[in-house]
């Protein structure tokens, strides 16, 4: 029976878990393919779909949401369905995705954020970034999360995008993220922020620094914040000139030029100040007598050079004091193991080969279990990047499909899979109901001067659709 | 990007060989991985150097009696050694520039990986092409 998976009598199954651009990059590519006929179901353990486009994504970076307007072609598909509200592990193991489907493809990107590894780093003001991200974009599982905005100075550890968004909504004035997707709660108590001064920290040197220039640029245009650099900072080294002779980069000599610029700014008089920095590493955490972080210790860093050509910070004896009451750390990511599926403790993805999920005994392929994006390939990239990712392995979901090594589903019947949700998670979201809450959404914008206006709460979510 | 992101998908642990086995061995473990080239590890598993198809193919073609030498007589003895967190761009440019085509990668003491010139511009291709295909969504939903 399962010889003739891929035509329209009975068309190939796939279960995708995790619905951020690579769950719908990779059901754009099954669907498009010419090949097999397909039908994918996607799951997210939230009731909104678009993973970090909706929950991490800043909100004032509209633009970069657009992308979505794909994802909702993709979902237009008369064989796709999704399950919003649905948890894999606990509301639906993978013994009972392999009863319905021939393949089953995990998403779920990296979860969780890399520890700095220093002393102090639990005490009260220090925070993943990535909690505040959450948090402000109104994901469900943090908006009770509290930051203390009362402090007057805050550091963000890391120069990569997440870093850049958090130090940048710091310093937005209130009018700016009042015409943003923000969640009210967090625009409340950015309203009643007394942060003055926030410190960007890169532990290399600028040219080093994994921000875009567009992104960089954003900074130096703060409507209430003057940006500045030190002038010894921003000034390349020896091995970092020579890099950039020996390969010349356009857009890296740019972002030294504008970060020059920044160094020899004067300050304006705006209320807020950001303060690039670069070639420091957080040492440790100093804690007062409330158990709260009162300052950071750095140590200075310079350059060396690895044996292929890379350039590494490697710590000076030079240590100096930095006073601050908040701190966000954003210097990397990792996937969460999910259950039942083999993971790779070295890298934090999931153990895989191109996609295809391997044994972790023989390192042979799983039958019929795949992965795509960052639980696939580790936090790197853009979002267009899911693209290629998610090619891939749907190159080797058909390649298997034609060896004919595939899952043998007993119940392969679409609605013997809406059973088993429907029984697992009686209250879980369809695409019909996310379209409803969507459209909500944009009308409470609409009438506030914003994009939208997000519910924060599953409970918003179910009263929104009177459920 | 580094080359933690190329290794995060490849999987499978490195094939690697003993500087005293014979090139017979050598192909066969070759051709069972169907791969390019082995890491030649000595004592407490150090990379002592890699032979390649090339290494094989540049020996036969002197040698006749190629399939009983050892491994050490003919590996490239003077390897680069590349860490998980190197930048790929200075790797891509490191490798083209001394034309190595394949990068055993230590972390801690310890082989994690090999990374081959073909995966290295491979990355950099996805990189880019995300990148267009991010710019390209913002571009049209400007026109709209």
């Amino acid at each position: 029976m399962t010889a003739r998976a891929g035509t329209a009598e009975e068309p190939l199954r796939v279960a995708v878990v995790g619905a951020g651009p690579a769950g719908y990059y990779a059901a754009d590519h099954l669907f498009r393919q010419q090949t097999a006929v397909v039908a994918v179901d996607l799951f997210d353990r939230l009731p909104t779909p678009f993973g970090l486009v909706r929950a991490g994504v800043a909100p004032d970076h509209q633009k970069i949401k657009s992308v979505t307007a794909a994802f909702d072609k993709v979902a237009a598909h008369p064989r796709f369905r999704f399950y919003g509200g649905v948890e894999f592990g606990r509301d639906v193991p993978v013994e009972d995705l392999r009863r319905h489907y021939h393949q089953i493809l995990y998403s779920t990107g990296a979860q969780t954020d890399r520890r700095m590894g220093i002393p102090g780093e639990d005490l009260r003001g220090s925070h993943a970034a990535t909690e505040f991200v959450a948090w402000y974009n109104g994901h469900p599982d943090y908006r009770d999360r509290q930051f203390d905005l009362s402090q007057e100075r805050a550091a963000v550890v890391g120069v990569g995008n997440v870093a850049i968004d958090v130090a940048r909504i710091l310093c937005r004035s209130p009018e700016e993220l009042a015409t943003t997707d923000i969640a009210d709660y967090a625009l409340d108590a950015l309203r009643k922020s007394r942060v003055k001064e926030v410190y960007l920290l890169g532990r290399r040197g600028p040219a080093q620094a994994a921000f875009t220039n567009p992104e960089i640029k954003e900074l130096g245009e703060l409507a209430d914040a003057d940006v500045s650099a030190l002038p010894a900072e921003v000034e390349l080294d020896e091995l970092s000139r020579a890099a950039l002779e020996r390969s010349p980069d356009r857009a890296t000599q740019k972002k030294v030029e504008i970060l020059r610029e920044y160094a020899r700014r004067a300050p304006t008089g705006r209320s807020k100040r950001l303060i690039l920095r670069f070639l420091v590493s957080p040492v440790e955490l100093r804690g007062g007598d409330a158990g709260e972080v009162v300052a950071m210790r750095l140590v200075q860093n310079t350059l060396q050079a690895t044996a292929t050509g890379a350039l590494q910070a490697r710590p000076t004896e030079r240590f100096e004091e930095l006073p601050v009451g908040l701190v966000f750390r954003s210097v990397g990511y990792r996937g969460v193991p999910l259950p039942g599926v083999p993971f790779n403790d070295s890298w934090g993805v999931i153990l895989n080969e191109r996609g295809r999920v391997l044994d972790p005994e023989t390192r042979q392929p799983r039958v019929g279990e795949y992965t795509a994006g960052w639980i696939k390939r580790g936090p790197t990239g853009v979002i267009g990047t899911n693209k290629p990712d998610a090619a891939e392995t749907v190159a080797c979901m058909l390649e298997d499909l034609g060896q004919g090594r595939l899952l043998h589903p007993d119940e392969p019947d679409p609605a013997a899979a809406e059973r088993l949700v429907r029984a697992r998670q009686p209250g879980y979201f369809s695409y019909a109901d996310w379209l409803r809450l969507d459209a909500l959404e944009v009308a409470r914008g609409r009438l506030a001067g914003r994009p939208r206006v997000k519910f924060a709460s599953v409970e918003e979510m179910r009263a929104a659709l009177e459920r | 990007m580094n080359i933690a992101s190329i290794l995060a998908s490849k999987g499978r642990e490195v094939v690697t060989i003993g500087p005293r086995q014979t090139v017979r061995q050598a192909l066969r473990v070759l051709v069972a991985h169907n791969i390019g080239a082995l890491v030649v590890v000595g004592e407490a598993d150090r990379p002592v150097g890699i032979v390649s198809e090339r290494d094989i193919v540049r020996e036969a073609a002197r040698n006749e009696r190629v399939f009983t030498r050892t491994v050490a007589a003919i590996m490239t003895k003077d390897v680069i050694l590349g860490q998980p967190q190197d930048d790929l761009s200075s790797v891509g440019h490191t490798m083209t520039e001394r034309r190595i085509r394949h990068l055993p990668v230590m972390d801690g003491g310890r082989l994690v990986g090999i990374v081959s010139i073909g995966d290295v511009v491979k990355a950099q291709r996805d990189r880019y092409q995300g990148e267009v295909e991010t710019l390209q969504t913002q571009l049209l939903d400007d026109r709209a």
